[in-house]
């Protein structure tokens, strides 16, 4: 078997590639459930039925896109620049953590200036977190995919600490919770009996934002030509340096916003379970959407749409809501595959 | 008694044809020269027949069995041995684990080094090739690789060897030696397969010339029929005008080194020791030397990518204190990478991309102090294609699918268009066929009219030659006094590229530099 | 304070947990070094530990033995490699991401495999793990019977693993071409072999050990799986071959010299608990991991050809 590099990409393939490579992962989860004993059409009507099937499923599936959405962004814009920042976990209870010091009385302001003051923040301790990687990356070489990712643990602790002792919420009748943030701070709800809030509107603007970035500035450039070919780009006289602690900002920033969105507009305040990993599934959403931008937007509602559909298929039916995590890794897989196809084709001899 | 028979062998790259139903027989005793330009499907056809690549068509025959496609195992377990321009080693294992790798089941549970052993030593008896087992292949030099190389091949007591462009990286004494051990080998009863487009080696070592030009065979010639001329003819087509030089009166100094050290990672000799040079405009020096003593450092050095430890390097007068490579090009400095994948483009951004990468932060390309302006940026890349004759179908397209000379095209294109004042070129036409090399010459000698100074980095010693107006040899990070071409042959440079640097002042006119 | 630390050193307890720590450290880290020696960086390792942990654990406790156990773990984090390798070695993708994929995918599948064959349980059901065994006469030495010499036959397994993977590295024709893999695999198709056979091997190989260790956790350490098992565990065996700066030998140092820390930094809870939290001493792994990349990154002599795709028959 060998693999031929393609002389023409067809940008009608660009977009297939995926939807096909999704459909091959759902194929192959049929397998699972079907060793589960129940109906496949049923359980992928259950899960389609939870995830958009009525209004409430819609905003639940649009609430949780939004971190996602984020975190997506966040991924995309690192791995563009192949720098892997496998650290969104951590950087988004980093934004977190800021929204919540700053958010809970320490400062009050109208919401119209407080709500943007949260965001800024929270932006500007994710891209702190990655500092430290980033040094280590530039200065030592150290692979910042094992720094990121132990990072997260540490992190994790950090706010567990916070939670258990100076920050625990008196209120909170003994569960590691923080304060509530001030009313001021809380992101209002754009539709109403929902959970959806402001932040899907943040996440979607902020998806165009790295977009206009990537394809109409210098910023841009240089961190495309950064990710494609290092050497030529600081042969240009790019410094790669710079162009990686730039990514990295923006990049922990996108994910500490999604630490904002979660504490002042989900939960309210900060928990140990803020995120089930949505920095992890970050990744994902990055990957589905071949890193660009705008796909993020579609690969994040298409992640939220699995998770909630499979939480409210496993209620339905018998499966486990595992499933969905199965689902999301095998398309992940399968999406590489399949972009790859779009550039080589395989040959039998 | 026929060694080997390659009959009708086709080979494409995507729309590129590599090799079009070439068929060729090799006699058992013969050394066969595989004559061709660059990109004319010599190494093609070798990898092939060695099993590195499928054969869209065609069969090969090594003494009268067929050979599996794409099986080098079967291709050496049938006596075919291959010398690989870019050598296949490893420089963290040793010579020996270099040589036995591949030669023992793997489902053996020992390395039985003791008995390798002796069959090196023998074989080093037998064919004058000194080689130092234990040594790590990454402390040994140039030299010593290629016969490492060869012994790898000989160890598995190979019959037909095929040898790609095996001088390439060789000072002509070391040439010599190469081919007195090759005559020793073809004596003993092995068969060879010389690849070059050096015509005068052809011309000493081979029997027989096949010649090869854009992936089809063009014509055979027995070595006592054959002339220069009459190869150069067949292997280009056509009558090769080498592009005419004029030596100018040189003007004041470009740029200046003096005393620049580069200091090696730690437990390491320095890259550069002291080099002292001087360019002035209107001149073209070229920088002989073999591979590895340390010309990519000075290239670095002189593209802005390091900084020297000690010494002081001076662009048209002015002492240069921070290095980088954006410093550089503003200070005048034109940049020829040596090698155009890696350094020059980049390989998934746009043709026009790729254009404005030197120029990216100026007006008019851009506005507001950080969009691209794509309307400027654009004109500026047509202008640019169409000057410098950058053959592509759009500029929208990737720059990885130009041709190699295009794509050394373009680099020249963002290059020249700032009229550096100060041009290194390394290995500019590496890899290139003639017509682009003649286009890329050319370039470079209209530069120099207009007043550049030029330091040309080549390992190429008849390019240095035709171009430079003087030469200068650089060995283990030193670097010889400049040397007039006129005033010396190539047999001497030969010299002092093996280390007699100070062998080239006898031929420095007395009052000149 | 600090003649409380030096007491630790004194418990022939210390010294057993520090060998307990390690194991799984010792073969995650022996199975990620033999991935990277053959050029693949492996991070699909969490999920395999975490697949390996599950497998082996429930193959015990559908009624199979402790030994086939793990032998069905090994093979499942074999089957994971293979998976890998078809990915990076065969298809030529970023080793990076589909590390990554494959970590998610395991760990994924482990838990729904786990959730579908015991949907019920909210306290997570035992087996019956490896027993310390008794050597007559070395485990009742004093001290150094209870330190070393009572732990369960899969500890000592582990221990004998370590020279003989050192020995096929460098002593056998396969650990040659294995190391020839991670440094340029042009040599040996030069050399007429199969480039992609013997990363793939490597990646399957690696693996397996990697599962091993987990199942470590579930078979020998404990007795139960449960959820978030592994804990990162996986991630700090890739900082520990960096660490290790490749070696197989330097590896084993590094994984005990690394549980020997933790070891003590659960001790040290004991009587520092009071005035630091416990959370800082629990990232104290994650810390020191960080810490040996660091101190390990200028010595660092990695495989030259780690991390690219070898395909046969481009045009280079």
């Amino acid at each position: 078997m060998r693999l031929e590099p393609r002389e023409t990409v067809s940008p009608w393939m660009v977009i297939f590639a995926p939807v096909m490579a999704i459909v091959v992962a759902l194929v192959i989860t049929s397998g699972l459930i079907l060793w589960t004993g129940e109906s496949i059409i049923e359980a992928y009507l259950a899960l389609l039925k939870g995830a958009f099937g009525s209004r409430f499923a819609l905003t639940e599936t649009l609430t949780r896109a939004t971190p996602l959405l984020l975190t997506g962004l966040a991924a995309a814009v690192a791995f563009r620049a192949r720098f892997w920042n496998i650290g969104a976990e951590g950087q988004l209870y980093c934004g977190a953590l800021a929204a919540t010091y700053f958010g809970t009385g320490l400062i009050t302001l109208p919401p119209f200036m407080m709500i943007p003051f949260l965001f800024m923040v929270g932006a500007l301790a994710g891209g702190l977190a990655l500092l430290l990687p980033v040094y280590l990356k530039s200065k030592l070489k150290v692979d910042e995919v094992v720094t990121t990712l132990l990072l997260n643990f540490v992190i994790l602790l950090f706010v567990n600490y916070l939670l258990e002792g100076p920050w625990r919420d008196p209120m909170s009748m003994g569960w590691p919770q923080a304060a509530p943030i001030i009313d001021e701070g809380v992101l209002p709800r754009i539709m109403e009996k929902s959970r959806l809030h402001l932040g899907l509107i943040v996440g979607v603007i902020s998806a165009v934002a790295v977009w206009f970035v990537m394809r109409f500035t210098i910023w841009g450039y240089e961190i495309r030509a950064v990710g494609n070919n290092p050497s030529a780009a600081t042969f240009a006289g790019i410094s790669i340096n710079k162009t990686v602690l730039r990514v990295a900002l923006i990049s922990g920033g996108l994910a500490g916003f999604a630490g904002v969105t979660e504490v002042a507009g989900l939960k309210g305040y900060l928990t140990l379970d803020l995120s089930p990993g949505f920095g992890y599934a970050g990744i994902a959403v990055a990957m589905l959407a071949n890193l660009h931008p705008l796909g993020v937007i579609m690969s994040a509602l298409f992640l939220a749409g699995i998770y909630v559909g499979a939480d409210s298929m496993s209620r339905a039916v018998n499966i486990p809501n595992y499933i969905a995590d199965v689902l999301v890794a095998i398309s992940v897989l399968a999406v590489l595959v399949s972009i790859m196809l779009t550039q080589f084709r395989i040959r039998f001899r | 008694m026929t060694a080997l028979k390659i009959k009708g062998v086709t080979k494409t790259f995507g729309s590129l044809i590599a090799n079009d139903n070439i068929s060729l027989t090799l006699q058992q005793g013969e050394v066969l020269a595989l004559l061709g330009e660059n990109g004319a499907g010599k190494t093609t056809l070798m990898n092939i027949l060695f099993g590195h690549y499928v054969a869209d068509q065609g069969d090969i025959e090594v003494f009268g069995n067929q050979l599996p496609p794409g099986a080098t195992d079967a291709a050496i377990q049938a006596g075919v041995g291959m010398v690989h321009q870019h050598f296949t080693l490893a420089d963290n294992l040793s010579v020996l684990e270099n040589i036995i790798l591949g030669t023992e089941p793997l489902t053996s549970w020992r390395s039985d080094t003791a008995r390798a052993r002796v069959k090196l030593n023998a074989l080093a008896e037998e064919f004058g090739l000194a080689i130092e087992p234990d040594k790590l292949v990454g402390d040994i030099s140039v030299g010593e690789r290629q016969r490492v190389e060869i012994m790898k091949v000989l160890y598995r007591d190979a019959k037909i060897l095929i040898l790609d462009e095996p001088t390439a990286v060789l000072t002509p004494q070391e040439v010599d030696r190469l081919f007195d051990t090759l005559r020793s080998m073809v004596s003993r009863g092995l068969s060879i397969i010389f690849i070059s487009h050096k015509l005068h080696e052809i011309l000493n070592i081979s029997d027989r010339v096949c010649v090869l030009r854009r992936g089809q065979m063009v014509g055979e010639i027995a070595t006592r029929d054959a002339d220069r001329d009459k190869l150069a003819l067949m292997m280009v087509g056509h009558e090769v005008t080498r592009p005419l030089v004029e030596h100018l009166p040189p003007g004041p100094p470009v740029i200046e080194l003096d005393n620049i050290v580069l200091a090696g990672s730690r437990g390491h000799k320095p890259l550069l020791d002291g080099v002292s040079l001087k360019i002035r405009e209107c001149e073209i020096i070229g920088l002989a030397g073999v591979a590895g003593n340390g010309q990519s450092s000075l290239a670095e050095l002189l593209s802005g990518l390091k900084t020297p430890s000690s010494g002081q390097l001076r662009l048209a007068g002015d002492v240069v204190k921070q290095y980088s490579p954006r410093g550089f090009i503003h200070a005048g400095v034109g940049r020829i990478p040596e090698d155009r994948h890696v350094h020059g483009v980049i390989g998934d951004m746009m043709v026009w991309e790729n254009l404005i990468s030197e120029n990216l932060r100026e007006k008019p390309l851009w506005n507001f102090s950080s969009l691209i302006n794509f309307t400027a940026c654009r004109a500026f890349a047509s202008r640019l294609i169409e000057q410098f004759d950058v053959r592509c179908k759009t500029m929208e397209m990737p720059s990885k699918q130009l041709s190699g000379g295009n794509m050394q095209k373009l680099i020249l294109a963002r290059t020249l268009q700032n009229n550096p004042r100060f041009i290194l070129a390394n290995q500019p036409v590496r890899g290139l066929d003639e017509g682009a090399i003649a286009a890329v010459h050319e370039r470079l000698l209209a530069a120099k009219r207009r007043g550049a100074g030029i330091l040309l980095i080549s390992e190429d010693l008849d390019e240095l030659f035709a171009l430079a107006d003087r030469i200068v040899v650089i060995y283990h990070g030193h670097v010889s006094q400049p040397i007039a071409v006129s005033d010396i042959t190539a047999q001497d440079i030969g010299i002092m590229m093996a280390g007699d640097l100070a062998h080239g002042e006898k031929f420095l006119q007395a009052g000149v530099s | 304070m600090l003649l409380d630390l030096l007491e630790i050193f004194l418990t022939a307890g210390f010294w057993a947990a520090t060998i307990r720590i390690a194991c799984p450290l010792i073969l995650g880290t022996i199975g990620e070094l033999i991935c990277e020696r053959a050029g693949v960086l492996n991070l699909g390792i969490e999920g395999i530990m975490t697949a390996g942990a599950m497998s082996g654990w429930m193959w015990v406790y559908l009624g199979g033995d402790l030994w086939t156990g793990l032998m069905f773990a090994a093979i499942i984090g074999a089957t994971f490699g293979l998976l890998h390798s078809i990915f990076t070695v065969h298809l030529g993708l970023s080793q990076h991401v589909t590390g990554i994929g494959i970590t998610m995918l395991a760990s994924a599948l482990s838990f729904f495999i786990f959730r579908m064959m015991l949907p019920e349980s909210t306290t997570p059901p035992k087996i019956t793990a490896f027993q310390p065994v008794n050597i007559p006469g070395l485990s009742d030495m004093p001290f150094l019977g209870e330190a070393i010499f009572s732990h369960t036959p899969m500890t000592y397994m582990i221990f004998a693993i370590v020279p003989l993977v050192i020995y096929v590295l460098y002593k056998t024709p396969v650990g040659l071409a294995l190391r020839m893999a991670g440094e340029n695999p042009m040599a040996l198709e030069a050399q007429g072999m199969n480039v992609l056979s013997i990363r793939t091997g490597a990646v399957m190989v690696g693996s397996a050990f990697m599962a091993v260790g987990g199942a470590y956790l579930t078979m020998s350490a404990f007795d139960a799986f449960f959820f978030g098992m592994i804990n990162g565990r996986g991630w700090i065996c890739v900082a520990l071959v960096i660490f290790a700066s490749w070696r197989p030998g330097k590896a084993l140092l590094g994984a005990l010299l690394f549980a020997g820390l933790d070891a003590m930094q659960v001790r040290a809870q004991q009587f520092a608990g009071n005035f630091i939290p416990y959370q800082f001493f629990l990232m104290t792994p994650y810390v020191l991991s960080i810490a040996a990349m660091v101190v390990m990154a200028r010595q660092a002599r990695y495989p030259k050809a780690l991390l690219s795709p070898f395909r046969k028959g481009e045009r280079t």
